[in-house]
C-alpha cells in the first residue's frame, strides 16, 4: 500500500495519520490483506451472501411498533457527556463560511 | 464463610434463610476487589451504589417480595452501558462517560429487575477488540492463575473477576469468542447463546450481526440460572428473537435418553477433524481428549465430522467484523459525546483528531481494514465474498449435525500466552481465534467449560457448539461433566498472584 492509498483510508476513516506513521500501519495493513486474501480461493458461484445469521433461523422481517411516542424528553440528562455544549445546543467549530 | 466459593444456589439459600444479608455478600465481595485491585479486573467500581443495592434486595428478600437471584452480586462487562456506573468499552474515547440510560441486560438483573447487586464494570479489551485484553486503555486484566499471563479476551476482565472470586458471577459479551476464550484461559465456564436470544439494546456495538451477550460464572448450572433471566425479545432490538419459552435448567440432571443406566447414554458428540489439526497445542489436544473420553465413560459415541472451512473462518471474519466495526464506530465523533481533541483548526480536524487521539491502535487498524473492504472496487472481492464463505461455513456445520447432537473441540490452540508475546504482530494474534470465530459467524451458541490444565497450572478449556436453541441440552451435558469432574472447581492460588502484583 503506497502512502496515496493510506492516506484515502484515512480520509474514509476520518483519521489522522502522520507521515512517521505510514510505514508501519501499511505494513500491518498489508499483513492483514494478505491474510484475508485466501478468500479468493473458494469457488462460490450461486452461493447467496449470508448477512445475518438470523436468516439462518428464520425469516428476516423487520418488525415494526406502534407509531406512538415511547421515550420521553431527555434532553438534558442526553446532553450531560457532551464535550462542549452551550444552552441546550452541542457546539462544533465553524461549518459553514 | 468463604462465600466466593459458592454456587448461585447455595448464595440464594443462605440469602432466603438469612444466614447471610445481601449487604454482607456485598461488602465481602467488594473487599475482594480492593484486595486484589492489582489483577485490574474492574474499570469502575462505586462501593455505595453496590450497598444501596444489596440494600433494597435485602428489603425486598425480608418482604418476601425476591426473586432466586435477589441479593446475589454480579459485574458487568464495561461494554454494557449502566447509569450509575461509567460506562467506557475501555476505551480513552469514553473515558469519563455516563449513560443516560441502563442496558437491557443490567436492567434485566438491576434494581428494577431481577434484584441481582452490581459490584461494577469489567476490564476488557477496547471496544471488545481483542483475544488478550491487551487492548484496553487502562491497561490488561491479569491471570489470577499467574499475573505474568493474558486473561484472554475480549471479556478479560468479566472472566478474572469470576476465578479470582472477585464476583460470584459475571456478565460478558462474545463476537468472536470473547466469552469462551478467557473462560478459557481463566479456568471459568461461559456460554454464547444463539445470536439473538440476549438483547443488545446499550451493549456498545462492535460488529452488530456477531455480538452476542452471555454469562460467564463458575458453573453450567450457575450460566443456566443466569441466562434464565437474560434471554427475551426486546422491542429495543430489532434482531432479538421471539423468547425461547424454557428453562434452561430444566434439564439439569435429567439423563440424555429417560431411563438410561448412563446421564450421557445416546448422545452423539461430533468431532470436527480440522479442530484437531496441525497447530494445535500438544497438551491442548491431551486435555482435550481426556475430556472427550470422560464423556464416552458417561455414556456419549464420539463421531469424527468435518468443517471444511474452520481456517477460513479467521479471514471471513477478520472481513465481516472490521466492516460491521467501521461503520459502528463512526459515531464516535466529538461532538454529542465522549472525547473530544484539544487542538483543530476545522471541523473536519477535529474529528479525525479526535478518532486517532481517543482510539487505541487496533481499533484505528480495524476501521481502516473496514473501509478498505467496503469501498469502491474492493466490495465485491472482500466483503461480499467473505458473506459468501460464511453461509458456507453456517451450511457445513447444518450437515454436521444431521450426524451428531454436539461438536466438542478446543476453545484455543494453545493456553493464555505472556502479556506482550503476541501484541506486536496482529496477524498472530488474530490466528488463535481459530476455533471461536465459526459460530458466531453462523450465529450458533457456544460454550466452554474447564476440562485440564497445562504443565504450569494454565486452565484449558473445552469448547461445546451446539445447533440453534440448544442451550439447555449444552448445560445439561455441560453439567453431566461437571457433576463427574472437578476441574471447574480448581481455583488459583491468590497468594502467589499477590506477591507477584
Amino acid at each position: 500500500m503506497n502512502t496515496e492509498e493510506i492516506k484515502h483510508l484515512a480520509k474514509l476513516s476520518c483519521l489522522e495519520i502522520s507521515t512517521e506513521q505510514t510505514n508501519q500501519i501499511s505494513k500491518e495493513l498489508e499483513n492483514i490483506l494478505s491474510l484475508v486474501a485466501e478468500l479468493q480461493s473458494v469457488d462460490t458461484k450461486g452461493v447467496e451472501p449470508l448477512f445475518h445469521p438470523i436468516s439462518m433461523i428464520q425469516a428476516l422481517n423487520q418488525p415494526l411498533r406502534q407509531d406512538i411516542v415511547s421515550e420521553t424528553d431527555n434532553r438534558s440528562n442526553n446532553m450531560l457527556s457532551a464535550p462542549i455544549s452551550h444552552e441546550g445546543l452541542y457546539l462544533v467549530p465553524k461549518v459553514i463560511e | 464463610m468463604k462465600w466466593h466459593e459458592k454456587s448461585l444456589t447455595e448464595l440464594a439459600k443462605a440469602l432466603q434463610t438469612k444466614e447471610v444479608s445481601s449487604t454482607e455478600l456485598t461488602h465481602y465481595f467488594l473487599k475482594r476487589i480492593a484486595e486484589m485491585k492489582g489483577l485490574n479486573a474492574f474499570l469502575d467500581v462505586q462501593e455505595d451504589l453496590s450497598l444501596q443495592e444489596a440494600k433494597h434486595a435485602d428489603e425486598l428478600i425480608s418482604s418476601g417480595k425476591a426473586g432466586f437471584l435477589t441479593g446475589i452480586p454480579i459485574a458487568h462487562k464495561d461494554v454494557f452501558v449502566t447509569k450509575s456506573w461509567k460506562s467506557t468499552a475501555a476505551s480513552k474515547m469514553l473515558e469519563n462517560y455516563i449513560s443516560p440510560f441502563d442496558a437491557r441486560v443490567v436492567e434485566l438483573l438491576g434494581q428494577n429487575g431481577a434484584g441481582m447487586v452490581c459490584l461494577g464494570k469489567t476490564n476488557m479489551d477496547e471496544f471488545a477488540m481483542g483475544s488478550s485484553n491487551e487492548n484496553s486503555a487502562f491497561g490488561p486484566a491479569l491471570n489470577p492463575w499467574n499475573s505474568a499471563f493474558v486473561s484472554g479476551g475480549s471479556s478479560g476482565g468479566s472472566a478474572v473477576a469470576v476465578a479470582a472470586g472477585l464476583t460470584p458471577i459475571a456478565t460478558g459479551t462474545d463476537t468472536g469468542g470473547s466469552i469462551r476464550q478467557p473462560a478459557s484461559f481463566c479456568g471459568i465456564t461461559g456460554i454464547k447463546p444463539t445470536y439473538g436470544t440476549i438483547s443488545r439494546y446499550g451493549m456498545i456495538a462492535y460488529a452488530s450481526s456477531l455480538d452476542q451477550a452471555g454469562p460467564m460464572g463458575k458453573s453450567a448450572e450457575d450460566c443456566a440460572l443466569l441466562l434464565n433471566l437474560l434471554s427475551g425479545q426486546d422491542p429495543r432490538d430489532s434482531t432479538s428473537l421471539k423468547a425461547q419459552e424454557i428453562d434452561f435448567t430444566s434439564l439439569l440432571g435429567k439423563t440424555w435418553v429417560e431411563n438410561a443406566d448412563l446421564p450421557l447414554k445416546g448422545l452423539k458428540i461430533g468431532i470436527p477433524e480440522e479442530y484437531f489439526a496441525q497447530g494445535l497445542d500438544a497438551k491442548v489436544r491431551e486435555t482435550v481428549q481426556n475430556a472427550l473420553k470422560k464423556f464416552e465413560e458417561l455414556g456419549a459415541t464420539c463421531i469424527s465430522v468435518s468443517l471444511p472451512k474452520t481456517k477460513l473462518s479467521i479471514p471471513v471474519y477478520y472481513v465481516l467484523a472490521p466492516a460491521e466495526a467501521s461503520s459502528n464506530l463512526s459515531r464516535y465523533d466529538g461532538v454529542r459525546y465522549g472525547y473530544r481533541a484539544k487542538e483543530y483548526k476545522d471541523l473536519n480536524q477535529m474529528y479525525e483528531r479526535t478518532r486517532s487521539e481517543g482510539f487505541g491502535s487496533e481499533v484505528k487498524r480495524r476501521i481502516l481494514i473496514g473501509s478498505y473492504v467496503l469501498s469502491q472496487g474492493y466490495y465485491d472481492a472482500y466483503y461480499l465474498q467473505a458473506l459468501k464463505i460464511r453461509r458456507i461455513i453456517a451450511q457445513d456445520f447444518q450437515k454436521s449435525f444431521e450426524t451428531c447432537d454436539v461438536l466438542m473441540g478446543p476453545v484455543a490452540p494453545k493456553v493464555a500466552w505472556k502479556i506482550g508475546e503476541k501484541s506486536k504482530d496482529p496477524v498472530e494474534m488474530y490466528l488463535e481465534d481459530i476455533y471461536t470465530l465459526s459460530p458466531n459467524l453462523a450465529g450458533l451458541p457456544a460454550m466452554s467449560i474447564p476440562c485440564g490444565q497445562s504443565q504450569d497450572g494454565l486452565p484449558i478449556g473445552l469448547q461445546i457448539i451446539g445447533n440453534y436453541f440448544s442451550e439447555a441440552k449444552m448445560l445439561q451435558i455441560a453439567d453431566h461433566f461437571q457433576k463427574n469432574t472437578n476441574w471447574h472447581l480448581q481455583t488459583p492460588n491468590l497468594q502467589s498472584v499477590e506477591g507477584a502484583l
